[in-house]
């Protein structure tokens, strides 16, 4: 017993609540964000080695229903998600504040309250030690994160954030509440089990792949195709919220809670019983490629990246239902290297646009050389999405491949293969145009310029996609830990 | 003899009533009538207090003999199925007097009569342990309830009142020839404990649970005697929407539980898969109906239908969690909606429009009003943390157990909920502020305040430590489905 997981959780509940309470004091509201960050990372660093040695942090807090528990149980997989949600959070929150301030932005104390109770809602998911408890903090996170969808409060944004919860909601509210009432009834708990709940209960084959499918599903927020469609129309939000949250903490919640399904409630044992593994891995391989070619097409900077989120959420999910240890521990790590490269190259987008004002790639032209940092980051994120040494996207490529070839699954390793060629065709254009391409003319009066509060962070991302690439032991560890 | 605490808990909003009558001045009637149920609420808090949840013995009994020639006696008792009802009862019953506060300007005295009259006499329903006084209170309450429709109500208050009446006293009639069947089958006797021991064949047992069906079904209301609900509900002060919808659709529900499944178990078993998908058809049909709205009430109003069709889709389930799960959905029904008839008086009151349409934006104008309301509104759609989630997932559960394509029914059910519930909140409270303009809005104030934060902390509660809820049904429901499976041969 360890009051650490719901110290985590209640540190970013206490920031929303005191930036609510000073909303009038601009300068000290938004000191709370880092600070709540800073403190968030630290707690959950503190319980890294407990982890990392094995071991869980357990917190049980008191009974719902016969069989369910409020409790949180930090493990390895719950430690690779809140150690990136936290940690990005720091470099997130200062960028906010050089992204808002600068913008001028409105509404910003609910802007940030918001964000913060996010981070809890994420952090409170990782750690929560049964599907009752995860589903909780995974409703929370819908919840607060539609008013940062609809932010901007104009025709674009009511319609975008109305996008968005029917497919959150609708998704939570039908398949996945089935999904959890049957669990419910063949099993009589909840709970996340090593080798996976379900694996211990008698229930025809059948009803298990129609509850397997409602979860898949019903996490809407993993993005599998069809259930894609609310991501593109999330990217109405301010950029520092698609940077983490639609990046990071809403879309790995999403392949977080599957994976989850996938280990600890019906287990791989099973899972590859019901030969539910490969059936998945060809309709997330369809995602990959599908959403890849989507992006292709996408000249604005932020759809292109929304579209290449859906294709490398689905990197993470092959890597789990290809149920060959290799490929798991793929699947894994590339939560986090997915998260520090794609919030480097949403940060970029945001810098570019509060920079220039520029939304779309192809009004980009030269604009590297105004903005060397911006656009240097943007590259290095770039090599890491298509999977380049020494990036952090190259190892877990690199353990996803060789889990196919494991797995004897040779045409998954082709869609990997060729997904990587999209991805270049996608990403690389758009530093070439930046560096080399010829500056449209400019009236004399726009100053291109970086910004400081905006640039130290996205570099500080970059620098992580890199340094993941070469001491990837940290989150290697955790993995084998889950898989073990 | 013990303290007759339940007499006390019936009877003291009549005396409250009776000295209402004595008043003049409409404040002295409001704060008279406010501390009556305040006093009230307090009793029932003592008797929850006091209540032992690991029996399912009926508690706090009172018997006096009352028409002895005909074995009517005045029996008084609670179980772990009627207390829950029996707080839920009085703590609406302090709302609703907070409520009309201002809403109610003329013959504030003769409502609040109206209100305390209705109140003992509903408590008296889930007090009742012999038949006949039973009968009396149930029939009864449609007076109270007539009058506070069809005075106090909106323009379409006669009809409403009507239509109301008549469809309750059909039902009831019906009632009545199954009370009279039950007593000479049953020993002639009016005893509700002795009735249920009885083991009466199975064509009787049909016959009654057919008549006791339909009386039930309009007080639930099942589809399709529902037609009343949504006229008597839009033209019903706001006191007597949050008693409709709080309290008087409980009643149904407390029929099937009290008489139907103890007094006929194998009727109920053999009628379970058709009343399994009554129940699915409602809970579709009233989300269809609720999404179709453009009126802020009758949304309320279909969105009820709908949800009281997951209370008869948990009991019919006739297992463990269905039942647990229905009996808490009632009582969750009975808060979160409550509240939000009560949201929709407290609009009504600045706005004097109900129509979604002319709303919109009111979260810059009234903050405090919104947030709560979002909270119902997840309440009564069951997000997970909230009271309804608990509920819906033992019903879901146990309907599931119970028939397989009820449960996908009643899911698509939710999904329903989910979209009329959020899209009302949506173009109520988010958009373009046009309300301000329009409209003098001012935020809740502290009375209403009073009103709102009990129903509240009972949302969050119950959603996320409904434990001692679930102590206090358990041993009840548990004794109730074994006299089921026994009574069927099961």
């Amino acid at each position: 017993m360890s009051i650490r997981p719901l110290l985590a959780v209640a540190v970013a509940g206490l920031a929303a609540f005191a930036i609510l309470l000073l909303n009038n004091r601009e300068k000290l509201r938004d000191v709370v964000s880092p600070l709540a960050a800073v403190a968030m990372f630290a707690i959950v660093a503190s319980m890294a080695p407990t982890v990392l040695a094995g071991g869980t942090v357990d917190l049980r807090l008191f009974e719902i229903l016969p069989g369910i528990d409020f409790a949180f149980r930090v493990d390895a997989l719950g430690m690779v998600f809140a150690t990136v949600s936290s940690l990005l959070w720091i470099v997130a929150a200062i960028y906010s504040i050089g992204y808002m301030r600068h913008l001028n932005e409105h509404a910003q104390t609910r802007f940030f309250a918001c964000f913060a109770t996010s981070l809890a809602a994420a952090v409170g998911g990782a750690f929560a030690a049964n599907l009752f408890t995860l589903v909780i903090f995974y409703e929370i996170l819908s919840l607060v994160t539609y008013p940062l969808v609809y932010h901007h409060e104009d025709e674009e944004g009511w319609r975008g954030s109305r996008k968005y919860l029917v497919y959150l909601m609708g998704a939570s509210k039908s398949v996945l509440l089935a999904a959890l009432a049957l669990t419910y009834h063949i099993a009589g708990s909840l709970d996340f089990m090593a080798g996976g709940l379900l694996s211990r209960v008698d229930a025809s084959a059948p009803m298990l792949t129609v509850v397997y499918f409602c979860y898949l599903f019903g996490f809407a927020k993993a993005a599998v195709m069809p259930m894609h469609a609310w991501l593109p129309a999330a990217m109405v939000a301010p950029t520092p919220v698609s940077a983490l949250l639609h990046a990071v903490a809403v879309v790995k919640m999403g392949v977080f809670c599957v994976l989850r399904v996938v280990f600890h409630v019906f287990g791989t044992g099973l899972v590859d019983g019901l030969g539910l593994g490969i059936a998945t891995a060809y309709l997330v391989s369809f995602t990959i490629l599908m959403a890849s070619v989507y992006a292709l097409t996408r000249d604005d900077l932020k759809a292109r990246l929304a579209y290449s989120t859906v294709s490398q959420l689905s990197y993470i999910l092959l890597g789990a239902v290809l149920l060959s240890p290799v490929a798991m521990v793929g699947g894994i790590i590339h939560i986090a290297a997915h998260a520090f490269s794609k919030i480097t190259l949403f940060f970029c987008a945001g810098s570019i646009y509060c920079a220039s004002g520029k939304r779309n790639i192809s009004d980009m032209a030269g604009i590297g050389r105004r903005l060397p940092w911006t656009m240097g980051a943007f590259f290095v994120g770039s090599l890491s999405m298509i999977g380049v040494p020494p990036t952090g996207g190259f190892v877990s490529k690199w353990y996803l491949a060789w889990g196919s070839v494991e797995a004897g699954e040779i045409a998954f390793l082709i869609v990997l293969l060729a997904s990587s060629v999209l991805n270049a065709a996608y990403f690389l254009p758009v530093s070439y145009v930046a560096f080399f391409g010829t500056e449209a003319q400019e009236s004399p009066a726009t100053v291109i310029r970086e910004i400081p509060l905006m640039t130290i962070p996205l570099v500080a991302t970059a620098v992580l996609s890199l340094s993941m690439g070469i001491f990837p032991d940290y989150f290697l560890t955790l993995a084998e830990g889950v898989v073990r | 003899m013990e303290f007759p605490l339940l007499s006390l808990i019936v009877f003291t909003p009549v005396v409250g009533a009776a000295v209402l009558m004595l008043l003049r001045s409409d404040d002295a009637v409001r704060w008279t009538a406010l501390g009556v149920t305040v006093i009230d609420l307090l009793s029932c808090v003592a008797m929850l207090a006091g209540f032992d949840t690991t029996t399912h013995e009926m508690q706090f009994t009172e018997t006096r003999l009352w028409v002895p020639a005909l074995g009517i006696t005045y029996a008084l008792g609670i179980d772990g199925i009627s207390a829950p009802f029996v707080f839920l009862t009085a703590l609406l019953g302090l709302i609703c007097v907070l409520a009309s506060w201002v809403a109610i300007d003329h013959k504030v005295k003769s409502f609040m009569v109206s209100l305390l009259v209705m109140q003992a006499l509903m408590l008296g329903v889930f007090c009742a342990l012999d038949l006949f006084l039973f009968y009396v209170f149930w029939e009864a309450m449609l007076i109270p309830m007539y009058l506070i429709i069809g005075i106090w109500g909106g323009e379409g208050r006669v009809y409403a009142a009507f239509k109301f009446f008549l469809y309750t006293l059909a039902g009831s009639l019906l009632f009545l020839i199954g009370v009279i069947v039950l007593y000479f089958h049953g020993g002639e006797t009016f005893d509700i404990l002795a009735l249920t021991a009885q083991d009466l064949p199975f064509r009787v047992q049909s016959w009654l649970f057919i008549a006791f069906l339909i009386a039930f079904a309009v007080k639930v209301p099942m589809v399709p005697v529902h037609t009343w609900l949504p006229d008597a509900h839009v033209q019903a002060p706001t006191a007597g929407s949050i008693i409709l919808a709080g309290v008087l659709l409980k009643m149904g529900a407390y029929g099937f539980l009290r008489f139907s499944l103890p007094m006929l178990p194998e009727a109920s078993v053999y009628y379970s898969t058709p009343m399994l998908w009554l129940s699915a058809l409602a809970i579709v049909y009233g989300g269809l109906l609720a999404l179709a709205q453009d009126d802020l009430k009758k949304l309320v109003a279909y969105s009820s239908i709908s949800h009281m069709g997951f209370v008869t889709l948990g009991i019919f389930a006739l297992n463990l969690r269905g039942l647990e799960g229905a009996i808490l959905q009632m009582f969750n029904h009975g808060v979160t909606t409550g509240a939000l008839f009560l949201f929709v008086g407290l609009i009504y009151e600045r706005t004097h429009t109900r129509s979604i349409a002319d709303y919109g934006g009111l979260m810059k104008a009234a903050p405090i009003y919104t947030t709560f309301l979002a909270l119902f509104t997840l309440s009564s759609m069951a997000l997970p943390g909230t009271n309804s989630f608990v509920g819906e997932l033992l019903v879901l559960s146990g309907g599931f157990a119970a028939n397989l394509a009820a449960g996908v029914a009643a899911v698509l059910g939710a999904l329903l909920g989910a979209a009329y519930l959020l899209g009302m909140y949506r173009k109520v409270a988010l958009g373009p502020a046009s309300v301000g303009a329009r409209f003098k809005i001012r935020d809740v104030n502290t009375r209403e305040m009073v009103a709102i934060l009990p129903l509240a902390v009972l949302v969050v509660w119950i959603g996320l430590y409904p434990k001692p809820f679930l102590n206090i049904i358990d041993a009840s429901v548990k004794h109730l489905l074994t006299q089921v499976h026994k009574g069927s041969g099961q």
